[in-house]
């Protein structure tokens, strides 16, 4: 048992060398599909991040009338707080909001002089209600008109509309689509590599059939190929980690500044994940290309 | 030892018979050639003896074992008891001719040291070794031959399935080649070899089974090759 484990491991490493050129052509198609598996899961993290980061700058805004008592304001606050679609509820008070409008306006002098003419402050306070989805904006609207609060001088809802719902569509879309294509890549890639391995053991088909003749087992003609499966498997994924590592370093700061999502550093962070990942697809996928290719020859 | 029990192989649904109601029987140490023209059903007759080919209907028994009824898995097993050789050799390119015949002990699982002690036994028999460290492209037809007898022989099998084995051969080594299976029979294994080498079977002088569109036409204890 220990000695045929050896020889079929020794066989293994021994095919690996002989057919260099086999070996070769096996780890690129291998690499080539692992780093777009790789690549289509970094892609797809930085659009989920950019997407919740583009959820989180939608709101509703509530305006209310200058002369509005603290009181009914807290009230409200409380009410829509209490919705279950309602993931957070900003208030700004009016005091905040001259602040506010003061830094805005800082460098513009007319507009600070025609401020300093009134002598109260023209601004109401307001809240920005933030829901958990964009596609619940449309029932928090409706909650807030119906009640018809006096204290509420104007909402926001009508005007962002549009926006809001363009928004929500799109965000739908591009998750359907990345998806889609996940599926397809990797289907893609599992094909590509299937094939590689079934050409390079259709070289060994002869020799196959000789192992037979003589009287040797499945497992003992099938483990030097498993062996060398695995083998492609595990150089390809460390090569796509170490094709990808470079332009994810390159990619970083460009990431930072336009989604605000430094790619760079979710690669380094979560390094062992995408590892394990991209190692696990690749040997599996060479085990069981291997497994099935070599099957095809076995049978009588 | 082999028994065929009404064998009949068809193909295209019963249009054409490789072979047709073959019944006959070859017992331990038997030296049986089997000749015929291309196509008389005699390399068929060689596959199912190896479960490489199965019959469309009868029965093919090595002792009391029905071939065509071994589990998948437990063919491996059955084939260590019959060494093959082939008219085109069927060596592995890449091995010596050392390793061409340790590889088929090696698969049988066998130790390091019978391998080291049986290798150079089977290669001298065959009286190549001197060439044991050659690869199959340095050696001559009669020689691959011989490695190829060599590798048959290592894991001493009950019987020596041989389709044409001097097909290839110029006279001469068609002669060192049928000297070496008669040495390998006088030694106590059963041979089975199919021809279509007249002079093989005249000097040989053993059992003759002529075959004809797939049938026995003819079984002689002592024959002569006739057609």
């Amino acid at each position: 048992m220990v000695t045929s484990f050896r020889r079929v491991v020794r066989a293994g490493f021994v095919g690996f060398w002989r057919n260099a050129y086999v070996s070769l052509a096996s780890i690129f198609v291998i690499t080539v599909a692992l780093f777009v598996i790789g690549s289509t899961m970094l892609i797809d993290q930085l659009l989920t991040v950019s997407l919740t980061q583009l959820q989180a700058k939608v709101d509703i805004n509530v305006y209310f009338v200058t002369t509005a008592a603290q009181g009914d304001i807290d009230s409200l606050i409380n009410s829509v707080k209490a919705l279950p679609e309602v993931e957070k509820v900003t208030y700004t008070s009016r005091e905040q909001a001259l602040e506010q409008f003061r830094a805005k306006y800082n460098g513009d002098t007319t507009t600070m002089q025609a401020l300093d003419e009134l002598k109260d402050n023209p601004l109401g306070s307001t809240i920005a209600i933030q829901a958990k989805q964009t596609s619940q904006y449309e029932g928090i609207n409706r909650f807030l008109t119906e009640a018809n609060n006096p204290v509420v001088d104007r909402i926001n809802y009508a005007d962002n509309k549009e926006s809001i719902e363009k928004l929500s569509s799109i965000i739908a879309a591009v998750k359907q689509a990345s998806f889609v294509t996940l599926i397809v890549l990797l289907v893609a890639a599992v094909m590509i590599t299937f094939n590689t391995i079934r050409l390079a053991i259709f070289t060994a088909k002869e020799e196959i059939s000789i192992m037979r003749l003589v009287g040797a087992s499945n497992m003992y003609i099938r483990g030097p190929f498993m062996l060398q499966g695995l083998m492609y498997g595990l150089i390809s994924g460390v090569l796509a980690l170490l094709i990808l590592y470079p332009i994810v370093m390159w990619l970083g700061p460009k990431t930072a500044v336009f989604f605000e999502f430094n790619l760079f550093d979710y690669f380094v962070s979560n390094f062992s994940y995408i590892f394990g990942v991209l190692i696990g697809i690749g040997v599996s996928l060479g085990l069981v290309s291997s497994v099935l290719a070599v099957a095809r020859y076995l049978r009588v | 030892m082999i028994y065929f029990d009404n064998v009949s192989k068809l193909y295209n649904n019963g249009q054409s018979a490789a072979i047709q109601e073959v019944t006959f029987q070859i017992d331990p140490k038997e030296f049986v050639s089997i000749v015929g023209h291309s196509g008389a059903g005699k390399s068929t007759l060689l596959k199912m003896i190896i479960a490489e080919d199965r019959p469309t209907s009868g029965t093919v028994f090595f002792e009391s074992l029905d071939i065509h009824r071994i589990p998948r898995n437990r063919l491996p097993q059955y084939r260590r008891k019959i060494g093959t050789v082939f008219q085109d050799f069927k060596l592995l390119p890449h091995k010596t001719a050392y390793e061409n015949v340790a590889f088929a002990m090696e698969a049988n699982g066998r130790t390091d040291e019978e391998i080291a002690e049986n290798v150079p036994q089977a290669l001298a028999l065959v009286d190549l070794t001197d060439k044991a460290w050659n690869f199959p492209n340095e050696l001559s037809g009669g020689e691959k031959q011989r490695v190829a007898i060599a590798r048959a022989i290592v894991n001493q099998p009950d019987i020596i399935v041989a389709d044409e084995p001097t097909g290839n051969l110029d006279p001469i080594a068609t002669y060192e080649v049928v000297q070496i299976l008669r040495k390998i029979n006088d030694l106590g294994t059963t041979v089975v070899m199919t021809t279509h080498n007249k002079g093989v079977i005249d000097e040989l002088g053993r059992r003759v089974i002529t075959m004809d569109s797939g049938r026995i036409v003819r079984d002689d204890e002592s024959g002569k090759y006739v057609l």
